[in-house]
């Protein structure tokens, strides 16, 4: 910093606060910066709380400004201390320990407190307010399975408390005063249209309920209403609203309303005091979301660094509910009584989407989305610029389509606001991309801000990147199915987060219960991958072919491929395959393209004895999992042959066989560049030349024709076999279900694929190793299931008790 | 209903798995009986489009997704879901009394094509 000479000090190191920190450093200035916060943390996104609380975020995850960037500018900051007077004729700040600090400017940025309803019974134990990270890590430890917590109050924040406690395990329920929850956000319609989509989520919601005590005996027990019914609870949590913290003000005797008034600069009654955030009121209103705030961080930074270029005149504030599958979003006034305006609508109960516009002369005043929010941008931008409608009026409620969504990206203006919490417009974004030569969201986050808060436009910084960016750096999403909406990646953070081990835990909590053929066979694979085996394996969300252990026919019977490693068999085996055949009447013995013998026609109730009789383990050649290895003849016979390929081959096979993958594997291995066993088009290959060993990957000769990637050349047999298990694994944790690897390798680039395999550092290699060791002890030949079937009738077929002819008629 | 059912016993409901399907042949008919949890329920175990076995296929909700070719039938109405053309299989009653599930294989109803195609 250069020669300072100004002392700012700051009170509260929440979103307001730091943010008007972060926009002065971005200017020139000439201040030393103190900045009190009596929380103990550094700067955190107070808004991703609700997912910390869902498990869908770490503590770590939502920090904003760690330890490093308060000293990197040069910024003191008292963590953990709160102040506690000011003395504005000594201009000096009084923290608790009774310290006094020196101020040329000071800013409040105090927040709001949760309000606490005046009913007997809050101070018992076991009752929590939701506000901060020490709140939240409370709610996290009392909240068990089975625990039976009760929010009141059903507004955003309620909600939100309410979903997260319910994903840890506990039976919620959700008390609200009014008559339809979210009333300050959706009229009536809107609220039910809610209430339905809650309490299909399995939260209970009572309403209109006023709660007249909380009972128990020094642990609440229970809630009283004003009814006189009553409602058991091991936890309460109060979500009935917000009230700024405007006490330091009051009793400096600056000038104070509901918050702690401020002027369109940001400035209190006394010149050298300024506020931002919830703790201000600003024309008479008091604030709640944090787009406002940073806009008026914005405004207090130029004017605190010595321009009163830019004014606060009120923003518009716009809500959304932050549970997946739950969308809703509201902003503007949703006030029907006022005269002139006129409301245009469109329902559709069994999708439960309802959207309403209200209008007036033309413009939009107000918008209520609920079950569909995909036009919210839209809607924002035109409360934003007050745009006349008139020309758009028959396309109110459904835009035009765009062909390519990246036009509508494209057709925005510039100055349109892309990121609503941080106000980052196209152009800034644009601007950064060009400047700073970013590739990818993340460092568009640290440069821009954009994409940091709530996180709703994070698909549109995409398409930007996309559009914008020339070496753009792309995480595809694709959501898994309709009936779980989630991404692959967001599914497997939840699975994890959540401790979910079962298909159908999964459907519960964030899918619509039934699931399909679709997403339960991906859902399946995905708990096998995380838990390296150690989940509820539940057969009737797995395709037929993994319920008995062989692919199913046009007829109905079924195939028998046993492993036969490395394509290497032996006179007894073939001896025993020869019999089988003849005792199940087999009607096709046949070599299949990859090196092995298939038995094709099997009845179902047949295959625990073919496997008996075969005494091979099973080849996987039904389910997506390790197919087989394929290799040449090598050193062993071959004049050219320069590696052992058969051995490798078998090596290599043993270690992988009887795991799961998001797609078949095929592998090979061959012992020279002729490559006799195809091993530069496998998902796997191992090309032998003189004294090493290259490592091919994504190679492919199906639907589509690929040749391998070089994935490394190393000099021995163990480290060309270490390199395929690393990528093996890394293509089980991170491809999408049914992607096989010429499609992983190819959307990720063999780049990424190396450096976060072969070349990762020592430790990350290991855990990917550990990993695949830790599934590998735990699979099995699925052929052992002929003595232990999961169920009596997996093979069997069932046998009428009665026969029709014996039937006994009941009337 | 109130004409005479021609019950059969099946099988115990143990030996159906939830949201499994198995077949059981009764008499001439080859039957897919499901159990879906809160119920059970049965329906011809042949697929109108190519024969498929649609007791081994996915329960969906309350669908069978047949294993062959991926057609869906609703195992209430037996009609198929979502399909090109209008297709059905025969559903028949089934119930459950002391632990047996019971089908009527005589009292088959399968729905209109002008019902399917609705
Ligand atoms: C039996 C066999 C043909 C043969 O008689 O040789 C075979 C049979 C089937 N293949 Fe294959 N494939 C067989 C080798 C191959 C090969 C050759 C190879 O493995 O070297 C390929 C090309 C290589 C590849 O996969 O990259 C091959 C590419 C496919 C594909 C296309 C995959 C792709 O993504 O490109 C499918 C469809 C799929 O998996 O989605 C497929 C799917 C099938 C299925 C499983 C179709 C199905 O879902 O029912 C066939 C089962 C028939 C049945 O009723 O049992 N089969 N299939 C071979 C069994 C090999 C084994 O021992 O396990
Ligand atoms: C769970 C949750 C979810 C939310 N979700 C959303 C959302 O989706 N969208 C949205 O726009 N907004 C959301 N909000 C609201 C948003 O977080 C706030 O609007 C925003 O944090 C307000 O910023 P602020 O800086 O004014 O206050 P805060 O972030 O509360 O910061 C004030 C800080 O000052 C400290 N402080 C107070 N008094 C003193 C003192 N005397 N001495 C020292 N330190 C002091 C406080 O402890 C606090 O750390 C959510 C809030 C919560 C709790
Ligand atoms: S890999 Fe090379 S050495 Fe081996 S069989 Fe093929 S051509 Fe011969
Ligand atoms: S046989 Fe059932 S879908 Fe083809």
């Amino acid at each position: 910093m250069s020669g300072a000479t100004r002392r700012l000090v700051v009170v509260g190191n929440g979103m307001a606060g730091v943010a008007c920190v972060e926009q002065i450093l971005k200017r020139k200035h000439d201040f030393e910066i103190t900045i009190f916060g009596d929380e103990p943390h550094v700067n955190y996104n107070r808004i991703l709380l609700s997912s910390v609380l869902a498990g869908e975020k770490s503590a770590e995850d939502i920090v904003l400004n760690d330890v490093d960037w308060y000293r990197e500018n040069g910024l003191r900051a008292r963590l953990g201390v709160r102040v506690a007077g000011i003395d504005r004729a000594a201009q000096t700040v009084i923290d608790d320990e009774g310290r006094a600090t020196h101020f040329d400017e000071l800013i409040l940025a105090t927040g709001s407190s949760a309000f606490i309803p005046p009913i007997p019974g809050v101070e018992k134990k076991n009752v929590h307010v939701f506000r901060t990270l020490d709140d939240t890590r409370a709610l996290l430890e009392k909240s068990r399975k089975g625990c039976r917590a009760v929010v009141i109050g059903g507004g955003l924040l309620g909600l939100e408390a309410a979903r997260g406690l319910q994903l840890r395990g506990c039976e919620v329920s959700v008390v609200h005063l009014m008559e339809t929850l979210m009333e300050r956000q959706l009229d009536r319609d809107g609220g039910a249209y809610l209430l339905r989509k809650i309490e299909n989520l399995g939260i209970r919601v009572m309403l209109p309920k006023q709660t007249a005590a909380l009972t128990g005996n020094g642990r609440v027990e229970g809630l009283r209403f004003a009814s006189g019914e009553e409602l058991e609870a091991d936890l309460v949590v109060i979500a009935a609203g917000i009230k700024p913290n405007a006490e330091l003000a009051r009793k400096a005797a600056l000038e104070v309303r509901r918050g702690i008034v401020v002027d369109d600069y940001m400035q209190t009654s006394d010149p050298h005091i300024h506020a931002v955030g919830e703790c201000t009121e600003h024309r008479g209103q008091t604030f709640g979301l944090v787009a406002p705030l940073m806009e008026q961080a914005k405004v207090l930074a130029s004017t605190l660094t010595g321009s009163r270029a830019v004014a606060f005149t009120g923003a518009s504030t716009a809500a959304k509910l932050k549970i997946m599958g739950v969308e809703i979003f509201s902003a503007g006034s949703i006030d029907e009584s006022e005269p002139g305006i006129e409301t245009v609508r469109y329902e559709d109960p069994s999708l439960g989407i309802y959207k309403k516009l209200f209008l007036k002369d033309n413009r939009l005043r107000g918008v209520i989305l609920v079950g569909d929010i995909s036009d919210e941008r839209r809607y924002t931008e035109w409360l934003r610029q007050d745009s006349d409608l008139s020309s758009q009026r028959r396309h109110l409620l459904f835009p035009p389509p765009v062909e390519d969504p990246g036009l509508e990206v494209a057709a925005m203006p510039e100055s349109e606001i892309i990121c609503g919490c941080n106000g980052v417009s196209k152009g800034t974004i644009i601007g950064a991309i060009h400047e700073k030569g970013i590739t990818t969201l993340s460092e568009l986050k640290t440069c821009t801000r954009a994409s940091t808060s709530c996180g709703s436009c994070t698909g549109l910084c995409e398409q930007l990147l996309r559009a914008v960016a020339p070496d753009f750096q792309e995480e595809t999403r694709t959501t898994l199915c309709s009936c779980v909406p989630f991404s692959y990646e967001q599914l497997r953070d939840i699975v994890k987060g959540q401790q979910l081990k079962s298909v159908q835990e999964v459907l519960n909590v964030y899918g619509n219960r039934k699931g399909c053929e679709i997403c339960k066979p991906a859902l399946s694979y995905m708990l096998d991958m995380l838990w390296c085996g150690g989940h509820e394996e539940d057969r009737s969300a797995r395709f037929i072919n993994d319920r008995v252990h062989a692919n199913i026919q046009k007829d109905g019977t079924f195939s028998v491929i046993p492993r036969m490693r490395g394509g290497v068999t032996s006179p007894d085996e073939l001896r025993r395959i020869a019999d089988v055949a003849e005792k199940y009447n087999v009607r096709m013995v046949k070599v299949t393209g990859s090196q092995r013998l298939d038995l094709l026609g099997v009845k179902k109730s047949d295959l625990p004895k073919v496997w008996a009789d075969l005494g091979m383990p099973s080849g996987q050649a039904y389910t997506k999992g390790v197919r087989m290895v394929k290799t040449c003849v090598g050193t062993e016979f071959c004049r050219f042959g320069t590696q052992d390929s058969t051995s490798a081959g078998i090596e290599l096979e043993r270690r992988l066989e009887n795991l799961f993958t998001p797609h078949k594997v095929k592998m090979g291995v061959v012992g020279c560049p002729r490559n006799c066993a195809e091993a530069t088009v496998k998902d796997i290959g191992m090309v032998g030349q003189e004294g090493s060993w290259q490592v091919v990957v994504g190679g492919a000769a199906g639907k589509s024709v690929r040749k391998a990637d070089l994935l490394i050349t190393v000099e021995t047999t163990g480290q060309a076999l270490e390199a395929c298990e690393l990528f093996f694994q890394y293509y089980r944790e991170n491809a999408n279900y049914l992607e096989r690897t010429y499609d992983f390798v190819e959307r990720l680039g063999i780049e990424k694929v190396r450096k976060e395999t072969v070349y990762a550092s020592e430790q990350e290699r290991r855990s990917l190793l550990d990993r695949l060791q830790r599934s590998k002890t735990i699979s099995k030949d699925a052929w052992l299931e002929r003595e232990t079937p999961v169920n009596p009738t997996q093979f069997v077929q069932i046998q009428p008790i009665q026969s029709p002819a014996l039937k006994e008629t009941i009337i | 209903m109130n004409r005479e059912h021609n019950w059969t016993k099946i099988t115990a409901v143990a030996n159906i798995p939830p949201q499994e399907g198995r077949s059981v042949t009764v008499g001439e008919v080859e039957l897919a009986i499901f159990n879906l949890h809160d119920r059970f329920v049965t329906i011809e175990n042949r697929c109108p489009h190519k024969g498929g076995p649609l007791c081994d296929g996915i329960v969906s909700g309350t669908s069978v997704v047949c294993p062959l070719h991926g057609w869906r039938f609703d195992l209430d109405s037996g009609a198929a879901v979502r399909a090109s053309l209008p297709a059905c299989v025969t559903v028949f009653p089934t119930r459950v009394e002391e632990g047996i599930i019971l089908v009527d294989p005589s009292a088959g109803r399968r729905i209109t094509s002008e019902e399917a195609a609705a």
